[in-house]
């Protein structure tokens, strides 16, 4: 047979498109159960209040209603709480505090949009209307909001949570960080805000629940971007169901960002609801509940300080961060301000001595989670703002600021004093590149023709790194985490030669349908339509962890690299007993097995029949050509790279406009390069949208004010330039595959960059997002005032 | 929403007779605003009276020196004609700049100043170009039409049927978006003809008003510089996540003053 | 209340008696079954609802069913399939201008419309027709670049 051109590198067009373009996609709200009943949640208007009663009786007459279900009725049946998955310990060595997290609010409510009442109806619309007949008595309580005032407030949102604090947490040695800050030259330091998000996946969340009573069978439709692990959530937590007896399917799901790995409220009352009346339950959440209860992202107030010493070398990095984590500590919230932040703050510097303390505090806001980035973008914005002013203080150029204090690629591996080990990188290599293709060289004509013309231009830089492929076990177990994460495959060649994979990772956009099939089919050497991926159903794949922070590829594909290593294997074996030579003459060279220094060979395809044909097979070999593999990663994988913005601002209104954004990003060895891009692109504008669009906004009372689309501003399509993105590339060196991660990195790097050239262009050191025109303006102003 | 009737009456008395004999009925043009809060449960009308069906409500014409166009007409039909182009640029700008298209195909003139939403790009248009407001029973000037905050001159059960616009010898719409909703944080239309300058503000307060500082100093001197000195007071103006009176107050100005360069 | 209704979706005469206040997007969905129209907000700005109502493209979640009586409707569903797709599907496919599918057919359907009502589209002039439609994913720099190639294969 002729040997089939590899695909991996190449740009091949994605297999899950052509039902998504012809209107095929199958979401969650496009699935209905025969005899299903809708629900529809009773969410607290309040912030903060008691329950003193809920008054049911006239929303049970009301026509269609099936029933109705409260916290009572769910305590009653002995289900558990919403658990936080990761232990985090304080400085002191106390484990973590936080208030059970009823799936339904029984006694209090302690957030806006906090579900405490399921209604169960014939329709949507008779849902809704029994469900504004439900009576509830609050007795409202004093609302907290800002972490940063929680933590220093009377108020005590739970009577267990002395300070409103779930940890206090660090990293770091300490009084070596100290003891530079004493003697250093240069000490600069900021106080930042890094503004709060709501991810806004374009699929509103949603769930069916489904429960048959002859065989005590659950099974939950629900937009989860780890379906495994909502299984193991509901089973082993919540105690819905045995784990052998949910599940989990969560079929084309319209986007995560984050806000799809957790299990909310809402798809577990569905899942119960079903069971207590014997009906699916059918739920799809409006847009405006999303923006009140979908975890929310960011809100860390930090105070950061880096000593450097007369020549521009950094010698400490000092952090105190406050992050809210908001009402309830949801499943990733506390890994995010601390294994994934702390952990990053040496960014691609060697900066000797790094100190962080991290006080993680509840208000009575939505829970904050992992957002696209989880963390990162958190460890980068402060890092690589306070290196800008550094630069600007010390009057020397950005760029060689950063450059002399790089970690060379010599220095690999190189242990940063934050627990992480990264494994390789070349970080002027993409400093280089970007600042080559942002024409950094001319960039002071340009500043002076839009000064000829009443503008304002500035150029800013962002050289972040990240951790992707969350969580190597190991060191995460060292870190007190409680958990790790590997991920599982399956590779099963079917008797005809096809091949069928099976991954615990889940795609939402990412396109693993085409680069898992890239991989195994250039393995065996067959067509990619040869190659069927599968995913997002805990019945067909039996084990999973599904996707987030970057890890699908890097775990995931290393997973099935390793099942595809054991078919391999299997292969050989087979063929060494239809060639009638030992194992050890059989080579193979994709796609054949053949015997060394021999033109006798047995196609893939021969091997795949023989297997299902099992004649003549010799005691020790088994039939069937079906492998599975586990992957625990042995380090995170550490992409890395440098973005450049030029903006102009329009000082008559604070218009700031990206004139060019350049992105060269190493994320090791590529799959699909269309892919990747692709994914660089949807970051960085979710990157650039926190910088200059996007804001939560809570009111005093613990309202959302940024509640729609009418007043959150997601970016759109003119909001932005075509951006200019490159590669550069250092393979990762401890995965089969030589793989990163690219699915975070663009919301990661930008909003520092974004920052640094609206301070630049605006002549000042310091600003918080979003630089919405009214702040520019409001700056400007200032300015012109003085 | 809540359960209501529909109706699609073929005729203005018709319409005006449903009117009467319902409980809370509700006149539906476009849809644009109506739908979306009824879709929130903030109104409930017992009955929705569906002007579409009514064929002389649309479409738009040139009759002696004014320009008409009837209440049912879309932003989309405003913005694609030649003939309101001709007559007035800055309605066809302002058209152009109302929502996005899929808003344009269905929202309509008539709909978008009977609700006189602060924000909306209508008001300024017609107070901006001296227009006329024909309902059923009157003619009201757009001076006298635009009260306050989603408030107009309309007596209960008042139709519209068109709005006629005076020729003037040149106009011009600048409009700030609000980032997130794209209605006007500010727009400004200005004219100048039939002997007067109009200077009209929408966004910025309560309801769309005209600035008469500006249209004074344009009076005399029709150039953008002629602005300068202008102070445009951020007094009783709005506030929101988006913008303080006094960026509006600014943005007032900078958009007054490059709709006149525009022209000028 | 219930009235009687009858239109064109997708080349094929329809008729259905709908309550006053189904949304147009609610009959297509759930009366026609028709899911590849999606509903992503409920405040009329993300356009994932978008199908083409007598050849213009409307947000179908801000209109009532009744009031497409008599209309012609095409949703994604109507305008190719996998072995005859429209060039605007062939050049999202091509220009890798989806990522999660969500946005997508609304923005097919804008993006078609887009095309027929414009001449000397540009990458700025795109940008600007597109701003009713929300995509999370893909950064819109792929999307404009497939409107821009189904722009010359459809005036071809």
């Amino acid at each position: 047979m002729s040997e089939q051109e590899t695909t991996v590198g190449k740009r091949v067009l994605r297999k899950e498109d052509f039902r998504l373009i012809t209107g095929e996609g199958s979401y969650t709200d496009d699935i209905n159960l025969p005899n299903q009943t809708y629900a529809y949640f009773v969410r607290s208007p309040m912030a903060r209040a008691g329950i003193k009663g809920i008054d049911l009786r006239k929303a049970l007459q009301s026509e269609g209603v099936v029933d109705i279900l409260t916290g009572q009725q769910l305590a009653e049946d002995g289900l558990g709480a919403l658990p936080c998955g990761w232990m985090v310990l304080s400085a002191d060595g106390s484990e973590m505090k936080q208030p059970a997290h009823p799936v339904l609010a029984n006694d209090k409510v302690n957030y806006v949009g906090e579900p405490l009442a399921i209604v169960l109806a014939e329709s949507k619309r008779q849902a809704k209307d029994a469900a504004e007949l439900v009576e509830v008595d609050y007795e409202e309580l004093p609302v907290l909001t800002n972490a940063r005032e929680a933590a220093v407030s009377d108020i005590q949102l739970y009577d267990e949570i002395p300070g409103n604090r779930s940890f206090n947490w660090e990293l770091g040695e300490k009084e070596a960080t100290d003891k530079v800050f004493e003697s250093a030259d240069h000490i600069v330091s900021m106080d930042i805000y890094n503004n709060r998000l709501i991810p806004n996946a374009m699929e509103p969340r949603a769930a069916i629940g489904d429960y048959s009573r002859g065989n005590q069978d659950y099974t939950l439709y629900t937009t989860s971007q780890n379906p495994h692990v909502a299984r193991l959530v509901l089973t082993a937590f919540v105690q819905i169901a045995p784990e052998h007896k949910l599940r989990v399917i969560a079929p084309d799901v319209g986007g995560g960002f984050g806000s799809k790995i957790y299990v909310y409220s809402e798809e577990t009352a569905c899942l119960w609801a079903a069971s207590k009346i014997a009906r699916p339950v059918k739920w799809t959440a409006d847009r405006s509940e999303s923006f009140l209860t979908d975890a929310h992202g960011r809100d860390h107030h930090t105070h950061g300080e880096l000593a450097l010493s007369a020549d521009g070398t950094f010698e400490g990095l000092r952090i105190k961060t406050i992050a809210n984590v908001g009402a309830y500590l949801s499943l990733f919230a506390s890994a995010v301000p601390t294994y994934l932040y702390g952990t990053l703050l040496a960014g691609q510097y060697k900066t000797p001595n790094v100190y962080v303390e991290v006080d993680s505090i509840f208000t009575n806001t939505a829970p904050v989670d992992a957002y696209r980035g989880a963390g990162r973008p958190e460890a980068t914005y402060i890092l690589e703002r306070l290196v800008e002013k550094a630069a600007r203080s010390l009057s020397m150029d950005p760029s060689e600021i950063r450059r002399k204090n790089f970690i060379q690629p010599e220095d690999f591996p190189y242990q940063t004093p934050v627990a992480l080990e990264y494994d390789i990188g070349n970080y002027e290599a993409s400093l280089d590149r970007a600042m080559e293709m942002a024409a950094v060289s001319d960039f002071d004509a340009r500043r002076a023709d839009s000064q000829a013309r009443g503008k304002l231009r500035g150029l800013g830089y962002s050289c972040y790194i990240e951790a992707c492929g969350i969580a190597p076990s190991k060191m995460v177990g060292e870190l007190g985490a409680g958990v790790g994460l590997w991920e599982s495959g399956e590779v099963r060649v079917n008797a005809t030669g096809s091949v069928t994979v099976l991954t615990g990772a889940h795609s939402h956009g990412q396109g693993h349908e085409t680069t898992f099939a890239q991989i195994v089919a250039d393995r065996f050497g067959i067509d990619i339509d040869d190659v069927e991926v599968v995913h997002g159903d805990t019945g067909r794949m039996d084990m999973g962890m599904g996707t987030y922070g970057s890890r699908s590829l890097a775990v995931g594909g290393s997973a099935l690299d390793r099942a595809s290593d054991k078919i391999i294997a299997k292969g050989l074996k087979i063929a060494a007993h239809l060639l009638g030579v030992s194992e050890e003459e059989i080579e193979f060279k994709a796609p054949e097995f053949k015997v060394k220094n021999s033109n006798a060979a047995k196609t893939f395809q021969e091997i795949a029949f023989a297997a299902y044909v099992p004649h003549d097979y010799p005691d020790d070999l088994e039939p069937g050509l079906a492998e599975k593999a586990f992957y625990d990663p042995q380090n995170f994988t550490y992409p890395a790279g440098c973005y450049i913005c030029e903006v102009e601002i329009d000082p008559a209104t604070g218009v700031t406009s990206i004139e060019k954004f350049t992105a060269v990003d190493d994320f090791g060895k590529i799959i699909n390069p269309m892919i990747v891009e692709g994914q660089v692109h949807g970051g960085l504008v979710q990157g650039i949208g926190q910088a200059m669009l996007e804001n939560c906004v809570y009111d005093e009372n613990g309202q959302l004010l940024s509640g729609s689309y009418m007043d959150y501003c997601m970016p759109r399509a003119d909001d932005f330039p075509n951006f200019d993105v490159d590669l550069t590339e250092t393979a990762c060196t401890h995965n089969p595959l030589g793989v990163k991660g690219c699915g975070e990195a663009g919301a990661i790097g930008s909003p520092p960059a974004v920052i640094n050239a609206i301070t630049d262009a605006l002549g000042i050191l310091d600003m918080d997002m979003p630089a919405t025109p009214y702040k520019i303006w409001q700056i400007i102003s200032a300015q012109e005032g003085q | 929403m809540y359960a209501f009737n529909y109706h699609k009456p073929a005729t203005l008395e018709q319409a005006k007779s449903l009117y009467a004999d319902c409980e809370d009925p509700y006149f539906i043009a476009g849809g644009h605003t109506l739908l979306p809060t009824m879709k929130q449960r903030l109104v409930s009308p017992t009955d929705l009276i569906d002007l579409a069906g009514i064929e002389d409500l649309v479409g738009i014409s040139i009759d002696g020196d004014e320009l008409v166009i009837g209440a049912m007409t879309t932003h989309g039909e405003v913005a694609a004609s030649s003939m309101v182009a001709d007559f007035s640029s800055g309605l066809a700008q302002l058209a152009a700049k109302i929502g996005d298209t899929q808003v344009r195909y269905r929202g309509t003139i008539g709909g978008s100043v009977a609700n006189n939403d602060p924000s909306a790009d209508y008001p300024a248009g017609l107070l901006g170009s001296g227009a006329t407001i024909v309902t059923d029973q009157r003619q009201i000037a757009a001076d006298d039409f635009f009260v306050d905050l989603f408030e107009t001159a309309l007596q209960e059960g008042e139709m519209i049927r068109s709005v006629r616009f005076p020729g003037v010898s040149r106009s011009a719409y600048q409009k700030f978006d609000n980032p997130a909703s794209r209605y006007a944080i500010v727009g400004v239309f200005v004219s100048e003809g039939n002997g007067e300058v109009r200077v009209a503000v929408t966004g910025a307060g309560a309801s769309v008003f005209r600035n008469s500082d500006m249209e004074q100093a344009l009076a005399g001197d029709f150039s953008a510089s002629a602005l300068n000195s202008i102070n445009v007071l951020p007094d009783e103006f709005n506030s929101d996540l988006h913008a303080s009176p006094a960026y509006r107050a600014a943005l007032v100005k900078e958009m007054a003053k490059r709709a006149v360069a525009s022209i000028q | 209340m219930s009235i009687a209704i009858a239109l064109t979706v997708n080349g094929k005469p329809v008729s259905a008696e709908v309550s006053p206040d189904t949304l147009l997007v609610d009959f297509i969905r759930d009366n026609l079954n028709l899911t590849g129209t999606h509903v992503g907000c409920d405040t009329s700005q993300c356009g994932a609802c978008t199908v083409h109502l007598d050849g213009n493209a409307i947000k179908s979640c801000t209109m009532l069913a009744v009031q497409a009586d008599g209309s012609k409707v095409v949703t994604i569903e109507g305008i190719g399939d996998r072995d005859n797709l429209h060039p605007m599907q062939a050049a999202f496919r091509q220009c890798h201008g989806l990522q999660c599918g969500f946005c997508t057919p609304g923005m097919i359907m804008s993006a078609i419309d887009l095309v027929n009502h414009s001449d000397d589209l540009t990458n700025a002039s795109i940008r600007k027709g597109l701003e009713g439609n929300i995509c999370r994913c893909t950064g819109y720099q792929n999307i404009v670049k497939a409107v821009e190639t189904a722009a010359k294969e459809m005036e071809a």
